[in-house]
């Protein structure tokens, strides 16, 4: 068995070894007194070394090895680079609370995530591979010749790998002052060590390395908790098993929360504030002078008497914090109402599908989980750091396989995630719901402390009925060691899975950006007869200068470019995928089609996403550009619109232009072995 | 005996049925997930296993076979790329 191994699957197999070594130890450690602390920073410069000693012993000044790993990474191993740079900080911190926040719905995640891999396979893969160059606008500028659409395909790129690089490094920044208590923007830069450390010396030969060695911390870490929770209620190891008998249970003890007397009240109550800020907002600007001046009378009032200094102070602290002007006043409100609405309404079962009141709200939530998928799907059948992978295996053969292992790899993380959710709300309706609030589980106060949990008894009952706690997503990965009663060194493996997520693909976005400034715009459009040597130089500072720009701006906790990333699928399914598969399958599109393809879907997707999303663009002094969004499809899925209206044009535009000439032909020639049994007819 | 279609004929035509097994399991099922929740499958609502699990494990099995079949369609036409 151990003899049939490759030389590398046995050095993997050390290296996971020798991680599961590393962690026994610490939980001895932790046995004999070390504080949790010290059990973080371990985790922290244990991995990091790691991967500095991957990329340094990968080190290169060969261009191919370079952007494409000199083309050598065999089909298992690229399987897992893959794994490791498709599955982000969201996927891995924030999936399971998604799933347990949305039930049925949050699986379209999960369906298009992995759906897109079959898209790969078939349509893009191959091609890719028999091809043979080094990045996507490559492949696009050979197929329809010219510089434009190459200088379209790299804006793409960067505009949908920029985001989501910053939110790479933010989570960083976030996983390590959560775990070692650094501070935020020192977390972000100890990150950006992280990510230098293999990207700059080594490219893609390294970043893949190290990737495989990420790949094997993260799914240890997501997996580990998991299954010891899985244990411990069910007796099973095998969480992805057994957690439908797990889930039978907590349908039936929604049955029983659900329309308990407490909750309905507390809903009701929420339901009043929501109406009270809905007034309020109405009532602008007289509303806020009204509150200003009662505050005021109050203060007055208390100030006569004999109050304690202590609740003058604490009210006045309230006026200060009251909105300045009407603007920012409406904009808290209707928050503050939202979330109100939220929670007024009605629970529904985890496992239920397409629930609401009337068929028009069922009908919308169907429509909007599929339009979830189709986007997912193809947003990931066209990202430019995934679709790199593929130029990296020696075959095409190889490249066909190398797909097969990725969503391997990637389906044991995507099939655990459900059942997270599955087994923390689990506890939570068994342990949390109609508690009283005085004697809920530690884990509760402790996550509290940072705000990820919140707890308000609107009732005033000291009871907590479901209604009455929020939950943030990113909590249920994190505080399921502690939900278990694990020791804290598992706590301390789940960061570093987290921290293995992050930057895996933070160094294949960094690459992807990189690789379309220095290769396509520089080397094909500038400076052709650029050296080699030059090219390298070029390359790499400014992955330096991306990578320091992307810190700096992640170090800015910048809320909106994070749920940006979500957006980063739509942006990327619009631009490539409808230019990629008709330029394989139809040897009719021109490049005048792929150009208005591409700058359409592009603008379309972009611009619904701004219409349905903002109201007001400040520093473009635009105002009151909202529009209803069309057939209910959210934002996150503008990509409905963007690839169709892309293919659509490509086709219509082509049809009226002339083919692009014997350049296309010799190109799908030898991408389609289109000349391979001809002779036969 | 060879049939009378192209390496690249066959590989369009292997491609499309994969593609629409893919389609017809991606949109189409999903589509009746609430229906398909009243039957039971190892414990879960079967629509939500599906989208959970089943649905994910078919996609792994479309790759596999897909290359596969290429693999002989390759063979098929002796082509040994790189």
């Amino acid at each position: 068995m151990f003899g049939s191994l490759t030389r590398l699957q046995r050095y993997y197999l050390f290296y996971t070894g020798g991680f599961l070594l590393f962690v026994g130890a610490l939980a001895l450690l932790e046995d004999h007194g070390m504080p949790p602390r010290w059990i973080g920073y371990s985790f922290l410069v244990f991995t990091i070394s790691m991967y500095a000693l991957i990329g340094i012993m990968s080190r290169t000044s060969d261009v191919s090895e370079y952007y494409v790993a000199g083309r050598k990474i065999p089909a298992f191993f690229n399987g897992m680079a893959t794994g490791a740079d498709w599955m982000s900080a969201a996927s891995f911190i924030g999936l399971a609370g998604t799933l347990y926040l949305s039930g049925y719905q949050g699986l379209a995640f999960g369906i298009g995530w992995t759906g897109g891999f079959v898209l790969v396979a078939l349509l893009l893969a191959p091609y890719l591979r028999r091809f043979g160059e080094y990045t996507i606008p490559d492949f696009l500028g050979a197929r329809y010749g010219g510089n434009a659409i190459r200088l379209v395909a790299v804006f793409a790129a960067i505009l949908a790998s920029f985001v989501y690089v910053v939110a790479q490094i933010y989570g960083v920044g976030v996983i390590t002052s959560c775990f070692v208590s650094l501070q935020f923007e020192i977390g972000v830069f100890v990150g950006l060590a992280g990510i230098l450390v293999c990207s700059f010396l080594g490219g893609m030969r390294a970043v893949t390395w190290t990737q495989v060695a990420q790949y094997v911390i993260l799914i240890i870490a997501y997996i580990t908790p998991v299954a010891i929770l899985s244990f411990s209620v069910t007796g099973n190891p095998v969480p992805q098993l057994v957690y439908g008998k797990v889930l039978q249970e907590v349908r039936s003890m929604e049955d029983q929360h659900f329309n308990a007397p407490g909750e309905v009240e507390a809903r009701r109550l929420y339901a009043e504030r929501a109406d009270l800020y809905a007034q309020k907002i109405m009532q602008l600007p007289h509303s806020l002078m009204a509150e200003r001046e009662e505050l005021s009378a109050k203060i007055n009032d208390m100030k006569s008497g004999d109050a304690q200094t202590r609740d003058i102070v604490a009210l006045e602290k309230q006026r200060r914090e009251l909105p300045h002007d009407p603007d920012e006043a409406r904009l808290r409100w209707e928050n503050l109402m939202f979330a109100a609405v939220e929670r007024s309404r009605p629970p529904v079962h985890h496992a239920e599908a397409f629930s609401g009141e009337d068929e028009a709200a069922r009908w919308s939530m169907r429509i909007n989980f599929l339009a979830l998928v189709f986007c997912l799907t193809v947003g990931t059948a066209a990202l430019p750091h995934i679709l790199m992978r593929y130029y990296t295996t020696p075959t095409v053969k190889q490249a066909r396989d190398s797909v097969f292992w990725s969503l391997f790899f990637i389906l044991l993380l995507y099939m655990t995630a459900p059942a997270y959710a599955v087994f923390a709300k689990h506890e939570v309706l068994s342990h949390l719901a109609e508690m009283p609030i005085s004697h809920l589980p530690g884990w509760v106060s402790a996550w509290a402390k940072v705000g990820l949990v919140s707890i308000e008894d609107i009732n005033g009952d000291g009871i907590l009925q479901l209604a009455e706690l929020s939950l943030n997503p990113d909590v249920i990965v994190l505080a399921t060691p502690e939900i278990a009663g694990m020791p804290y060194v598992i706590s301390g493996l789940v960061a570093a899975g987290a921290l293995a997520a992050a930057l895996s693909t933070a160094d294949g976005l960094l690459l992807t950006i990189t690789g379309a400034l220095s290769h396509d715009v520089y080397y094909r459009i500038f400076r052709p007869q650029a050296s080699t040597q030059f090219r390298l130089v070029i390359s790499k500072s400014l992955l330096l200068v991306v990578a320091v720009l992307a810190a700096t701006v992640a170090a800015q906790k910048p809320g909106t470019i994070l749920s940006m990333v979500a957006w980063a699928f739509s942006i990327a399914g619009s631009a490539f995928f409808p230019a990629l598969v008709l330029g394989i399958f139809w040897e009719r599109a021109t490049r005048q089609g792929a150009l208005a393809g591409m700058l359409v879907g592009l603008s379309l997707s972009v611009y619904y996403i701004v219409r349905v999303e903002f109201d007001s663009i400040p520093w473009l002094s635009v105002r009151g550009i909202q529009m209803e969004p069309w057939f209910q499809i959210q934002s996150t899925s503008s990509g409905v619109f963007g690839v169709l209206a892309g293919f659509v044009t490509i086709v219509v535009v082509s049809l009226f232009t002339r083919n692009s000439g014997d350049d296309a032909r010799r190109f799908l020639d030898r991408v389609r072995r289109s000349q391979v049994g001809r002779e036969v007819q | 005996m060879k049939s009378s279609l192209s390496y690249w004929q066959k590989t369009c035509r292997l491609t499309l049925w994969f593609l629409l097994v893919w389609l017809l399991l991606t949109f189409v099922i999903n589509w009746y997930a609430s229906e398909l929740n009243q039957f039971v499958f190892l414990g879960f609502p079967l629509g939500f296993y599906l989208a959970a699990q089943g649905e994910l494990l078919i996609y792994l099995l479309i790759i596999w076979t897909f290359n596969r079949r290429m693999n002989a369609l390759d063979a098929e036409f002796g082509i040994d790329d790189e």
